[in-house]
């Protein structure tokens, strides 16, 4: 092999072969597929989000959360992931439709994301469990998002976004309180909308046994 | 021309056209400030690298470590490793053994230094942009490519002046033979730009469109490290297993098996990181098969190795060029096989979101990629500082630091991976035992981090006693022992 013509013309195809199937054609299909419109309620599957929660996606990368939550249900026999809660069906390409970047996730160190919007709908939980894992769930790894928080002495009367039912070692002396910051309400708000449950029907539910 | 001239040529100590030692000399002195400047500057970030690291380990069995300070949270410490792993030590340093075995393979001093000077300055300035980027609260999410997009520009001008750079020198190479380490190397200074310019365009620069980022993402990723690293990692040992021991590579036919398949199979791999994902099943699938047909490349290029090393594996006491290489050229047979069968979907299954990929990973980024560039460095930096190394002792202790923390790594994260997979599939286990399963494995590669940084600690200091010229000019390279004539020595 001598001749170097010859060398980068293999070179060149065979890993076009790749950027065509792996690049090309998911770019043309999966990146140009649309929602789906619900007759019911003149919406779309997936629904749109709110400001808040797309402003949410940026903090869940900033922060790095992906680097122990994925947002992938996958079907038996390859996972247990619905047997075991993770969400009521597959999820599906057209499920990340509005995901950007899409957290599809690799690692598992905590619990798979894809329906705690569903599992977990009270804000204040996720306020809680951000700035102190461990008051929340003893055994937690998390760590604590307190930078993402306020303590602040209580002027008057409280703050109504103020964290409440906190305890632990980082819990607000009496007279103080703990509030959100912007970055912390937008993050909230994108896991309350993780809701993969609506239904679609390239992913129909596979039946309870 | 007798008899043996097909194989010798093949033979960088032995074709026909070797060089004289003054030619040698000239080309390893024309290479000497761009190469010490792309490894001085990777070796920072092998220290800054491993030091992230270590602390994103520690806390995962004490989350509450430095939990107050945003830019040492977990979520940014990994990714910074990561980067600065890949990109500040790996690729910079990868680069240098690339450039000087390029200027020697082409038979020519280097041309247009000045490219290349530019190049590594760029390319730290963009790392660096990059990694405070990332602790700054800037990170993409996206792995491998977590550069916020004010850094891959900076990365992207460095890459266009070593590309140029590397059709300058094969344009005005000696005629002649072209060694199969200059496939590999030519291979990879045209796959890269192309990998990283089509992610950058369609994931950080015009971002499409939901699952199909997840394509390309693993696509890019999987492809840096096979289609980047592996075929620097292979040139470099297909020169130095040849030198040090002053015999040809074994078989030219499968020097070129091994080349074109690696080439056509590695390229596909990326989607086996997502398998069950939300994507067409044939594209699940084409990666499925292509990494299982990984074997190929990887058992040719062993066979082709090992029957070259026969009956001179008792270099392996005195080189440590050799000692480097061989131990990465193992672990990369081994880590190939391994991530071959981590791609058969019921394995998968148990593999799939657990510490035994870290373990893969760091297997193949470290155990065979690093030592690799270890071993290269061990031989090339001599040739260009005219000094030898101070120490052999220092040299063995860099060895074996490294070479317990890696297997003590990777061991741990595997058992404790397998655990943790267990207890994540299981329906009748609670996830608090998925993590319970893996914390003592935790706390086992939290201390090889320690080894590992230990042995780079003394590695940066060798290199450093190098660029002084500190101690006393020695007679001969730094040995661990005599080298023995093994010439037709038994195994």
């Amino acid at each position: 092999m001598n001749k170097l013509p010859l060398i980068f013309l293999g070179v060149f195809l065979t890993f076009a072969s790749s950027w065509l199937g792996l690049v090309a054609y998911p770019y043309l299909t999966l990146g140009r597929m649309q929602p789906l419109p619900d007759e019911d309620t003149g919406g779309y599957f997936p629904p749109s989000e709110s400001g808040l929660a797309i402003a949410g996606q940026r903090a869940y990368a900033t922060n790095g959360c992906v680097y122990c939550h994925s947002q992938q249900v996958r079907l038996a026999p390859l996972s247990t992931d619905i047997a075991k809660g993770l969400g009521p069906r597959q999820t599906v390409a057209r499920d990340y439709l509005r995901a950007q970047p899409a957290f599809l996730g690799t690692m598992r160190t905590g619990p798979d994301l894809s329906n705690i919007g569903v599992r977990q709908p009270d804000a204040n939980w996720h306020h809680k469990h951000l700035y102190e894992p461990q008051t929340v769930t003893e055994w937690s790894i998390m760590p604590s998002f307190r930078y993402l928080y306020k303590m602040q002495k209580i002027e008057g009367q409280p703050s109504a976004v103020a964290l409440k039912g906190l305890s632990g070692p980082h819990a607000p002396a009496p007279g103080y309180e703990v509030v959100p910051s912007d970055e912390a309400k937008a993050l909230v708000a994108y896991l309350l909308s993780l809701k993969r449950n609506y239904p679609l029907p390239e992913s129909p539910e596979p039946p309870v046994n | 021309m007798k008899e043996q001239s097909l194989i010798s040529s093949f033979n960088p100590a032995n074709n026909p056209d070797t060089l004289a030692s003054h030619e040698r000399a000239e080309i390893d002195a024309s290479t000497r400030f761009p190469v010490l400047l792309f490894f001085g500057s990777a070796i920072f970030w092998l220290l800054v690298g491993s030091l992230l690291g270590l602390i994103s380990a520690w806390k995962m069995t004490h989350p509450a470590l430095f939990d107050q300070m945003a830019w040492l949270t977990f979520g940014r410490l990994r990714p910074a490793h990561l980067n600065s792993v890949i990109y500040g030590w790996a690729s910079a340093a990868g680069i240098g053994v690339g450039i000087w075995l390029m200027a020697r393979l082409c038979r020519v001093p280097l041309l247009h230094s000045k490219l290349l000077i530019s190049a590594a300055i760029f390319w730290n300035l963009g790392v660096l942009v990059g990694v405070l980027g990332i602790l700054a609260g800037d990170s993409r999410s996206i792995e491998w490519l977590e550069f916020p997009g004010y850094a891959t520009p900076i990365l992207f001008v460095a890459y266009a002046f070593i590309g140029i750079w590397t059709i300058i020198m094969f344009r005005f190479r000696k005629p002649g033979h072209v060694y199969v380490s200059q496939w590999y190397l030519f291979a990879a200074f045209l796959w890269f730009p192309w990998l990283y310019a089509t992610a950058n365009i369609l994931l950080i620069w015009q971002p499409i469109q939901g699952s199909a980022q997840g394509a390309v993402n693993w696509w890019f990723a999987h492809n840096v490290l096979g289609l980047w690293f592996t075929p620097i990692g292979l040139a470099s040992a297909y020169y130095m297993i040849p030198k040090v021991i002053g015999r040809p590579i074994h078989s030219y036919y499968l020097s070129i098996l091994g080349f074109w398949s690696l080439a056509l199979f590695y390229s596909w791999n990326g989607m086996h990181h997502l398998i069950g994902g939300p994507f067409p099943a044939w594209m699940v699938s084409a990666s499925v098969v292509a990494s299982i047909m990984m074997f190929i490349p990887v058992v040719t290029v062993a066979i082709n190795h090992h029957m070259t090393m026969r009956g001179h594996f008792g270099a392996l006491k005195w080189s440590p060029t050799l000692r480097f290489t061989v131990f990465g050229a193992m672990t990369y047979t081994l880590v190939s096989l391994q991530g071959s069968s981590m791609a058969i979907p019921s394995l998968n299954t148990l593999t799939h979101f657990t510490d035994y990929t870290i373990g893969h990973a760091h297997l193949g980024l470290y155990g065979f990629f690093t030592m690799m560039l270890f071993g290269a460095m061990y031989y090339i930096v001599p040739r260009l500082t005219g000094w030898e190394w101070p120490s052999a002792q220092a040299i063995r202790w860099h060895f074996w630091l490294v070479a317990t923390g890696i297997i003590l790594m990777v061991g741990s994260l595997s058992i404790g991976g397998v655990l943790q997979g267990l207890a994540l599939y299981d329906t009748q286990v609670a996830f608090r035992s998925s993590l319970e399963y893996a914390t003592p494995f935790r706390w086992v590669r939290g201390i090889s981090g320690f080894l590992l940084l230990g042995g780079h600690l003394v590695f940066a200091g060798l290199f450093t006693a190098m660029l002084l010229k500190v101690g006393q000019r020695k007679e001969g390279p730094a040995y661990f022992a005599t080298p023995a004539n093994v010439e037709g020595a038994p195994l």
